[in-house]
This record gives C-alpha cells, sequence and structure tokens, in this order.
C-alpha cells in the first residue's frame, strides 16, 4: 500500500489505549511515515502490522464496509467525529486530510451511553434499544413486491430517504456537549413516520423510540454540533419533527385511530 | 448498525424513570416534554421582559407619567375585580414560569451530565483531548448555563432593589418609581451591574428565542430563516431598551431636576396623580 507518487507524509499519532471496558486508558504516541494516498483506517491498519510485528497489541478500532454507508467505523480525529472532513465518514478520510508533521489525537466517540470496549471501539448497542423498541414489521422474504404497489408522494420520499440516510454510527452523540442522541432517534422516527407504510403505528413507535433514547442519552440543547458532525449531514428540521411527533402522540387520542 | 450480538443492551440504562405520573403531568417526566416547558415558560418570560421594557420607557416621561404607569398595573381588571387582583395573578403566573423555567434547565443540565460522565468531562463539560472544535455551537448557546444563573441571581437583587427597597433604605420611596429607578441607577457600581445583567439576558434570549422552535417543533422552510432574525431581533430590542436605563441615567437623563412634586408624598401620591391627569391625554 505505498503512496502512488512515491511520497510520504510524517505524522505524530496519539492514540486512546484502554485495555478493557473498567481498565484506565491513556493516550500512546506513534509516528507514522504515511502515503497521503492511503486513508485513515489504512494507516491504522498499518501501524497495526507494524505492532503485531513487534509482539504488541494492535490498536482496536471498528470497521466494515470502509464505503461509508454501514456506520461501523468512527473515531474522534483532533476532537471531531469522523475527522476533519465534513460529511464524510471515519473509513472514507484519507491522509491527504493532513500535512506532513501534523499531530493526529485519536480517540473514542464518548459518551455513558457509549462505554469504550477496548481502545477506540465503544459498544454503540444503546442505539440498537432505541431501534429494537420501535417495533418490528414482518415482509414475506420472497419475491419482491411491485415497486409501487404502495403509492409515496414525492415530497415525502425524498424526505424519508434524507432521513434514512443516518447510517447509525453515533457521531451525533460524540459531538454533541449533552451526549443526546436526538439527531440519530429523529432521522429514525422520521424515516418511518413520513412514509405511508409507517403511518399505522406511527405515534407509539415515536413514543417509544424518544422515551428509550431518554434512558441513555442526554437532553438537546440545540447547539447542533450533531449534524455538522454527521456523515450524512441529517438535518437539525428532523429533531424538530420528531419534538413535534413525540407530544402529539403523548396528547392525542390514539385509542379511537386503532393505535395503542 | 453492526454491533448486533447474542447479548441485548450490554448497556445499562444511565437513567431510569419511575413510576409513570397521570395525565398531563407524565409529559414532564421526559426530557422532550421538559424541553416544550422551557420552551413555553420561555415565550411567556420573553413576553414579561418586553412588557416591563416597554411600560419603563415611561421613565423618559417623567416622574407623574411613571406613576400613572406603575398606578395603572394595579389596575388592570378595571372595577371587575379588586384592586390588584389580576396584578397579583400575573406575578404568581410569572413566578410559576420562572421556577419551570428553572427547574426543566436545571434538571436537563443534570441529566446531560449524566450522559457525559466518563467522556473526558473537564468542568462539567464535554472534552476531547484532541481539542473540541465547536462547529455549529454559538458562544450564546455554550453559554446558557451562565448566562441563566446570572439572570436569576439579577432578578433577586433586582426585586431587593426596586420592589422591596433593600438597599436604597430611606430613600426607597414606595409608589414614586422615579425616584427609586433615578437613585439606584445614579449609582454606577448599580448602573454597571443593570448593564451586564441585561447582556446577560439579551445573550440568553438570542439562543432561547431560536431554540424554542427546535423544542416545540415549530419547523417549516416557509419561515425557518426568520427565526434566526427573529431571535436577533427580539435580543436586539431587549438590549438597547433595557440597556438605555443605565446608560442614560448616568448621561444625566433621567434626573430630578424639573421635579415639581416633592419626593416622598407617598400615600396616594395626591401630587403626582394630580399632575399625571393635569397632563391630559
Amino acid at each position: 500500500m505505498s503512496g502512488t507518487h512515491g511520497e510520504t507524509i510524517n505524522v505524530t499519532l496519539k492514540v486512546w489505549r484502554q485495555a478493557g471496558p473498567d481498565a484506565p486508558g491513556d493516550f500512546e504516541v506513534h509516528r507514522q511515515a504515511i502515503s497521503p494516498d492511503a486513508s485513515f483506517l489504512e494507516m491504522l491498519d498499518l501501524l497495526n502490522e507494524e505492532l503485531n510485528a513487534a509482539g504488541k497489541e494492535p490498536i482496536a478500532f471498528e470497521s466494515d464496509c470502509r464505503e461509508g454507508i454501514c456506520g461501523t467505523c468512527g473515531v474522534m480525529v483532533n476532537g471531531r467525529a469522523h475527522g476533519p472532513q465534513k460529511a464524510t465518514a471515519t473509513c472514507q478520510l484519507h491522509m491527504r486530510e493532513f500535512r506532513d508533521g501534523d499531530e493526529i489525537v485519536v480517540e473514542p466517540f464518548r459518551a455513558a451511553g457509549f462505554p469504550v470496549i477496548r481502545d477506540l471501539a465503544v459498544d454503540r448497542s444503546p442505539l440498537d434499544a432505541i431501534i429494537e423498541s420501535g417495533g418490528y414489521i414482518s415482509v414475506n422474504a420472497g419475491a419482491a413486491s411491485d415497486a409501487n404497489l404502495t403509492p409515496v408522494p414525492r415530497a415525502a420520499a425524498d424526505q424519508a430517504f434524507d432521513a434514512a440516510a443516518c447510517i447509525g454510527c453515533g457521531a451525533c452523540v460524540a459531538a454533541c456537549p449533552n451526549s443526546a442522541a436526538q439527531l440519530f432517534t429523529s432521522a429514525k422516527v422520521g424515516h418511518l413516520g413520513l412514509l405511508p407504510q409507517g403511518q399505522a403505528e406511527r405515534w407509539s413507535r415515536t413514543e417509544a423510540m424518544v422515551e428509550t433514547m431518554e434512558q441513555f442519552f442526554g437532553s438537546c440543547t440545540n447547539h447542533g454540533e450533531c449534524t455538522e458532525a454527521c456523515p450524512k449531514e441529517i438535518s437539525l428540521d428532523f429533531i424538530a419533527l420528531m419534538n413535534r411527533d413525540y407530544m402529539k402522540a403523548k396528547v392525542r387520542n390514539r385509542a379511537l385511530t386503532g393505535q395503542h | 448498525m453492526a454491533q448486533t450480538t447474542g447479548e441485548r443492551y450490554r448497556v445499562a440504562p444511565v437513567h431510569r424513570r419511575g413510576r409513570e405520573w397521570p395525565f398531563p403531568l407524565n409529559l414532564y417526566q421526559t426530557a422532550v416534554g421538559r424541553k416544550w416547558v422551557m420552551a413555553l415558560t420561555g415565550i411567556g418570560l420573553i413576553g414579561f421582559v418586553l412588557a416591563h421594557m416597554v411600560g419603563n420607557l415611561h421613565v423618559y416621561e417623567g416622574p407623574a407619567r411613571m406613576h400613572e404607569y406603575a398606578e395603572s398595573l394595579r389596575t388592570i381588571g378595571g372595577g371587575l375585580v379588586p384592586k390588584a387582583t389580576v396584578l397579583w395573578l400575573l406575578r404568581l403566573g410569572l413566578l410559576s414560569m420562572f421556577v419551570l423555567h428553572l427547574h426543566s434547565a436545571i434538571s436537563l443540565s443534570r441529566m446531560s451530565r449524566a450522559s457525559s460522565e466518563n467522556a473526558g468531562l473537564v468542568s462539567g463539560a464535554k472534552k476531547y483531548a484532541g481539542g473540541r472544535e465547536h462547529l455549529a455551537a454559538t458562544y450564546a448557546s455554550r453559554t446558557m448555563r451562565w448566562t441563566g444563573p446570572i439572570i436569576a441571581l439579577f432578578i433577586l437583587y433586582h426585586l431587593a432593589d426596586l420592589t422591596w427597597g433593600w438597599w436604597l433604605g430611606d430613600d426607597f420611596v414606595a409608589g414614586d418609581p422615579y425616584h427609586n429607578v433615578y437613585t439606584s441607577l445614579s449609582t454606577l457600581p448599580v448602573a454597571i451591574l443593570y448593564i451586564v445583567a441585561n447582556v446577560a439576558l439579551a445573550w440568553h434570549i438570542f439562543h432561547g428565542a431560536w431554540s424554542m422552535f427546535q423544542s416545540l417543533g415549530v419547523n417549516n422552510p416557509h419561515y425557518n430563516h426568520l427565526r434566526r432574525s427573529l431571535a436577533t431581533l427580539l435580543a436586539g430590542l431587549i438590549l438597547v431598551g433595557n440597556l438605555s436605563f443605565p446608560i442614560l441615567t448616568q448621561a444625566g437623563l433621567v434626573d430630578e431636576d424639573n421635579r415639581t412634586c416633592p419626593v416622598g408624598e407617598v400615600e396616594g401620591n395626591d401630587c403626582l396623580a394630580e399632575q399625571a391627569e393635569g397632563h391630559g391625554d
């Protein structure tokens, strides 16, 4: 994985090392000569190979698709979730964003709801708990149904799609000074609540997901840091929609409309 | 979200809620509901601040007019109810809004703080060693938890100063607000205190008046771009209006040189009342 132009930049990495959830953690310094064409995670891969070769414990970090759509990766790079490049997940961040001689501080996403598993890997299962509380649907996994079986207005489809772009990485929680998960939850609530298929359980789902969210995360103060950190640039408008839908869910007569 | 494992909920809940209260009190048990309360009481409090400011502009019309305005507050409701009944109801409403605004703010801050435990907390704020860059948060939004307490403490001072007359002592004349305002604000340290507190107030409203739209889910592309402008306008109006009192008093525009009614004729303040009447409409 040598640089295509043979050039390298030298960076100093300060990486958070923590042996386990309850172990104390600290920063470890590594110097790396790396091609600017390498991705940030490839740089960590190379560093891990060196650590392996030296008989040391490699740095634990998460990644999967490495094309910015699975939401598995995610670290704080110089105090910013997913690093300095806007609308980019850590896996799509490249070393060309850094300059020769830079010091790069790499930390895990921080929140009480995201305990560290090891080094840079955190447990984001509270996000799964929020999704689970939203309920489930049964879909016949056989042949795909007709594309236009359920007509969806164009505006609703667009808006729902914007919400559905959320990859659930947790950068919003990490960037939030309050460790609130409003952007994640509102994207999920909005995605389902905007589509005709999602209407029947719109209110009970919103209520359950918000209340599960509040068991793990902080309270939104509308700073707007989440949207800035979001690799998918989910809009704050969804938070407003969720706040409104939640209150509607609590006060409307759901019994009359056949919703529990 | 590729973290599916055999175990469910490996992370224990950070916050646990007790038994659910009956509707509508249960709304206040949730953070989103509390933000609604914070926003609605915020609207009420901004309304009070605006009315208070507009009313106080009468100080520029002299002692008689100021007295007339103060008296008019007591007679809201006309002859329907005993004098000052509506005023006391308004005061009670104001106090409840203030208490709710404060309680929701404090409890939600604590919730957020607990949600950031073990998150590199530095003096109560989440901090990353890599240097936290605030990309979107304004200075106003980050200092709500400072401007809030400053305003709360100032309100206590302000009540003691011009409602109860604690510090003015014998100089405090009930029923002659013009005299009291002049006496208090003509002291430089007091004027500075009023200036500082009102800058904090405008600062607080600059974020609050924008944030309340989001909390209440009032969001519409037709007017979203106006939400920030409205917050700026409100903060600006309150800043200019409220700062004018200490500044213009210090500048000598509010003084007692042309006073024709003697200070201290308190009971009913006949002289001031007569002057106000003679002034006509």
